[in-house]
């Protein structure tokens, strides 16, 4: 069966390739014309325009369709030609939207941008659907497939029943049978063909088919309404399942920021007990270098661009950290034990730190971009994931990781909690305690700045963007159980999942506000939060 | 916009005045700016700083004003709501200046009403409000919500045919009323309560995962949906990264947002972002040989030809256009006089027409609509025929569809009660 498809469909193919050259001579003069009246009138015009060539049936008029979608279609003023355009710098390069060939140059003066909004958009998706559905490549017929579905014109169904005849590839196919579903509940064929549909919807088991179905629902009676009622009950049901999970994973990602901007706090101030109010500006300068890398980047090694992430990590780190040493050798180090001079001290030097990168990049945001593996998303069921988020849960689950062996299996690790334990016995057995100060703090810092390249992400990169994580931190770690990372990463998650089951009931402001009370009844009850520190480290 | 308690405690310590050369002679006219230049808010303002000194800069090569050389004095309020109210005072009775040009967000103009009315003087304020407010101090030159919201939706009905509205917003006073006048509006349309949906985000919000999915589940009920947004500043970025993330694109469920500007823009990645709109009564993009002048001397000014120019800036060029030419009407800057004079003062907006002052202190402008484009400027798509005259009471509303505003003299009131005939009726 399928060698007889592949067959067919080579066939078709070959036929199409032997048709395409003689369609093009005898087409171009009539099709050109055509083409060119895109560029004349109002909206409702080009519309009609675009009904025109679609009508053609001809493959030929895609690529002129998809510029005019992209907004690469222009008119050339002196004379009406309808062109290609491709910008290079300040040279704008005419390519002949049949031939596809270079037809001269031109300047920015002598074309004009033919116009397009998202009705037009929509209106060449579905056409070029029904043009590119028989195209070589399945991701092509895919999206033709997907085009026609949001579409749901029921003039394509001819079209489609051609092409799932032909289609070897059986996930396309199911596309397009779903396509041709929603087409059919949108034409006047019979019932029996009606109720055939609602059942390919109702396997299909996601939104889109509950909002066709939904659809068909209210403007239908007798059997298939019934259908359609039962068919958007099964739906409803496992989206509801699906439902939970998904907000599972939206409260571990806000888990996950909120681990981020908080594990740096929870050295500084867990550990070592620093009420560092410039935390915040820690993630900023990460997030600014960053930016700054990116920049770099694009300006001399644009190949590189896919790994800037990787090569700010490091400089994030050793210029939060540095950044970090040196308020602890300037400031803090005089003001230990005195943590409401520290607590005004470090505020000061938030405000410093805001003012001086307004200074030297400017009040406005900057545009960090995020690489192709952190962009779009992917399913599972019923649930969305995006890239970003999900990147994101990783990378912090590795910085807390990464702390961990830091602390526990290193020296240095060894030495810092020996410092925290019992300073005086620490000094007394030849540890330079000034020095681990300097570095524990220079480590608290630092880890905030690899939180800020993860950050810049997605958030504004802007002098504020320290400030919308200090609060969030503070009550992470409080509410963790100070001096504990355990309790870091338990508060972070467990906030992050209050939170987000808070929200669809009780809006993103109120959620919020419910979040605090509970923080603050909590520790009413558990002073020393949620992981409290025993024995006689407590103490000291 | 963001009130951070840091603020509060520190922007006193921190503010510190910027005052240019106060105390000169008497031979020139002093004009007051008033805009943050520090904190939160710095991001939108200091632009308008900077704007309003290439204007003045401008105007003293043509030959100043009155015979005399026009002196800018800034001072920096810091984002700090009552720090507003204190520095207008110092630019009205300590440096004596004849006309102040700032504030932003509604709070920081509501500071400072009672310090103008108090001392008489006169404010230009450039920045699309939620209106319910006419102030015989103030020029409101940016858009009331009749000059912005209201023709988007019309947009979007007519033009997108959306029959299911998301209004989603920060949570402060400019979305909230924003939101109740479209929701008004909408039902007079004959919109169904089910085909609304009212959302609002704390400042600053940077977790969008659960609002715009829900955008997505509200979207999928078979229904052409649009969000309109009045969601502020910073929390856009994320906003707009969620939706591309989730695949929402803007032929599917468009957003169309009201603080969303070129300078906004400047700072994202808008590829995620093409097709969305925005509605504005200018853009940069706007084709006209006023505004190729204006974006020139921008750039020669600022020194960068990547600036761009906003809505907010034209309205500072309107508005100080408007105060040059009643100042010249009236012989004086005395603020009484130029009162008088400003109403019905005509200017040359960048868009390509004129823009004049009503009796009711706002002005008239076009509106446009305009789809991002991949550079970061929008497009215009659709634009009112003529130009839209400001309404400061709304008439979808309760409590203000019967009052109106007329400064002039019979009637000298802001809202005027044209059911019982009195001055002073609900409202501020």
């Amino acid at each position: 069966m399928s060698l007889m498809r592949s067959f067919l469909l080579l066939l078709s193919l070959a036929a199409s390739l032997l048709a395409t050259p003689a369609l093009a001579q005898s087409d171009a003069a009539t099709l050109r014309p055509l083409i060119n009246e895109l560029a004349k009138g109002k909206y409702s015009e080009t519309e009609k325009q675009i009904g025109a060539l679609v009508a053609t049936g001809d493959p030929q008029v895609a690529p002129a369709l998809e510029a005019l979608s992209d907004g690469d279609l222009y008119a050339r003023k002196a004379d009406g030609e309808v062109f290609i355009i491709k910008k290079a710098g300040k040279a704008y390069t005419l390519i002949d939207p049949l031939t596809m060939e270079t037809a001269g140059e031109a300047s920015k003066r002598e074309i004009k941008k033919i116009k397009v909004n998202n009705s037009l958009r929509r209106v060449i998706r579905s056409a070029l659907g029904s043009l590119t559905l028989m195209a070589p490549d399945p991701a092509v017929r895919m999206a033709a497939a997907e085009a026609i579905f949001k579409a749901k014109d029921p003039d394509g169904i001819e079209a489609l029943d051609a092409a799932i005849a032909a289609e070897a590839d059986d996930g396309v196919r199911k596309k397009m049978e779903e396509a041709r579903a929603a087409a059919v509940l949108n034409s006047d064929m019979d019932e029996a063909a009606k109720l055939q549909a609602v059942s390919t919807l109702g396997t299909m088991g996601n939104r889109d088919a509950l909002s066709r179905l939904i659809a068909v629902q209210s403007s239908s009676e007798g059997a298939l309404r019934e259908a359609a009622t039962t068919e958007i009950t099964k739906i409803e049901k496992s989206i509801a399942a699906w439902d939970a999970a998904q907000n599972i994973w939206y409260g571990l990602s806000l888990g996950s920021v909120l681990l981020l901007a908080a594990i740096g706090l929870a050295i500084t101030f867990g550990v070592m007990g620093v009420i560092n109010m410039a935390h915040g500006e820690m993630v900023m300068i990460g997030a600014y270098v960053t930016f700054v890398v990116q920049e770099f980047i694009r300006s001399s090694a644009p190949g590189l661009f896919e790994y800037s992430l990787f090569i700010a990590l490091p400089l994030a780190f050793l210029t939060s950290g540095l950044v970090g040493v040196a308020i602890e050798r300037g400031v803090i180090r005089w003001l230990y034990g005195r943590p409401l001079e520290t607590l005004l001290a470090t505020w000061g030097i938030s405000l410093v730190l805001q003012q001086a990168v307004r200074s030297i990049f400017g009040p406005t945001n900057r545009e960090v971009g995020n690489p192709d593996w952190m962009s779009g998303a992917f399913e599972i069921g019923q649930m969305t994931i995006t890239y970003n988020r999900m990147w994101i849960i990783v990378f912090a689950m590795l910085v807390f990781a990464g702390l961990m062996l830091v602390l526990k299996k290193t020296p240095f690790g060894l030495y810092t909690r020996a410092v925290t334990q019992n300073r005086r016995m620490a000094a007394s057995m030849g540890i330079r305690t000034p020095w681990i100060d300097a570095l524990t703090f220079g480590l608290g810092s630092g880890i905030a700045g690899i939180a800020g390249v993860a950050l810049s992400q997605i958030d504004n990169v802007s002098p504020n963007l320290g400030q919308g994580y200090i609060i969030d931190s503070f009550m992470v770690v409080v509410f963790g159980g100070v001096g504990n990372l355990w309790g870091t990463l338990v508060g972070a998650m467990t906030l992050g999942v209050v939170n987000k089951f808070l929200e669809p009931y009780a809006g993103a402001v109120l959620g919020k506000i419910f979040v605090l009370v509970f923080i603050i009844l909590f520790i009413q009850k558990r002073p020393r939060g949620l992981f409290a520190l025993k024995g006689r480290a407590v103490e000291a | 916009m963001k009130k951070t308690f840091a603020k509060l405690a520190l922007a006193g310590l921190m503010a510190s005045t910027i005052a240019g050369g106060a105390f000169a002679e008497d031979d020139t006219i002093k004009v007051g700016i008033l805009h943050s230049l520090s904190g939160t808010m710095a991001i939108s303002e200091t632009t308008l700083k900077d704007a309003m000194l290439m204007l003045i800069e401008e105007q003293n090569k043509k030959g100043g004003l009155l015979g005399k050389k026009l002196e800018a004095v800034v001072v920096d309020p810091a984002s700090d709501w009552p720090l507003f109210a204190e520095k207008a005072r110092e630019l009205i009775e300590v440096n004596g200046v004849d006309a102040v040009f700032g504030c932003w967000t509604s709070v920081s103009r509501k500071s400072v009403l009672p310090v103008f009315e108090e001392l008489n003087s006169l404010l230009f304020y450039p920045v699309q409000y939620e209106g319910e407010e006419s102030q015989r101090n103030v020029f409101y030159t940016g858009a009331a919500p009749n000059q912005q919201a209201i023709p988007a939706v019309d947009y979007l009905m007519n033009e997108e045919g959306v029959e299911r509205w998301v209004l989603a917003g920060t949570d402060y006073v400019y979305p909230r009323t924003t939101n109740k006048i479209l929701e008004a509006y909408l039902k007079s349309k004959g919109v169904a309560d089910e085909d609304i949906m009212i959302n609002y985000t704390p400042f600053g919000h940077s977790d969008w995962q659960t609002i715009v999915s829900d955008i997505k589940t509200f979207g999928s009920a078979g229904k052409k949906t649009a969000v309109v947004s009045t969601i502020n500043g910073d929390a856009n970025v994320p906003f707009y990264k969620e939706l591309g993330n989730a695949g929402i694109k803007a032929e599917d469920i468009p957003v169309v947002a009201f603080s969303v500007g070129e300078e906004e823009l400047a700072g994202l990645d808008t590829a995620p972002l093409v097709g969305h709109l925005a509605a504005w009564n200018y853009f940069q993009s706007a084709d006209t040989e006023a505004n190729a002048e204006f974006i020139d001397a921008w750039h020669a000014y600022i020194g960068d030809d990547n600036r761009v120019t906003n809505d907010p800036m034209e309205a500072h060029f309107i508005g100080f256009n408007m105060w040059v030419e009643a100042v010249e009407k009236a012989g004086t800057t005395d603020p009484d006089a130029v009162i008088d004079a400003i109403v019905g003062v005509s200017v040359p907006n960048l868009t390509g027409g004129y823009s004049a002052m009503m009796p009711n202190h706002h002005i008239t402008k076009p509106v446009l609509i305009g789809e991002i484009q991949d550079d970061g400027q929008f497009e215009t798509v659709w634009e009112t025929s003529g130009l839209v005259v400001g309404d400061a009471w709304s008439d979808y509303l309760e409590g203000s569809k019967d009052l109106i505003s007329d400064w002039r003299a019979p009637l000298s009131c802001g809202n005027f009660n044209t059911v019982t005939g009195k001055c002073g009726g609900s409202g501020s």
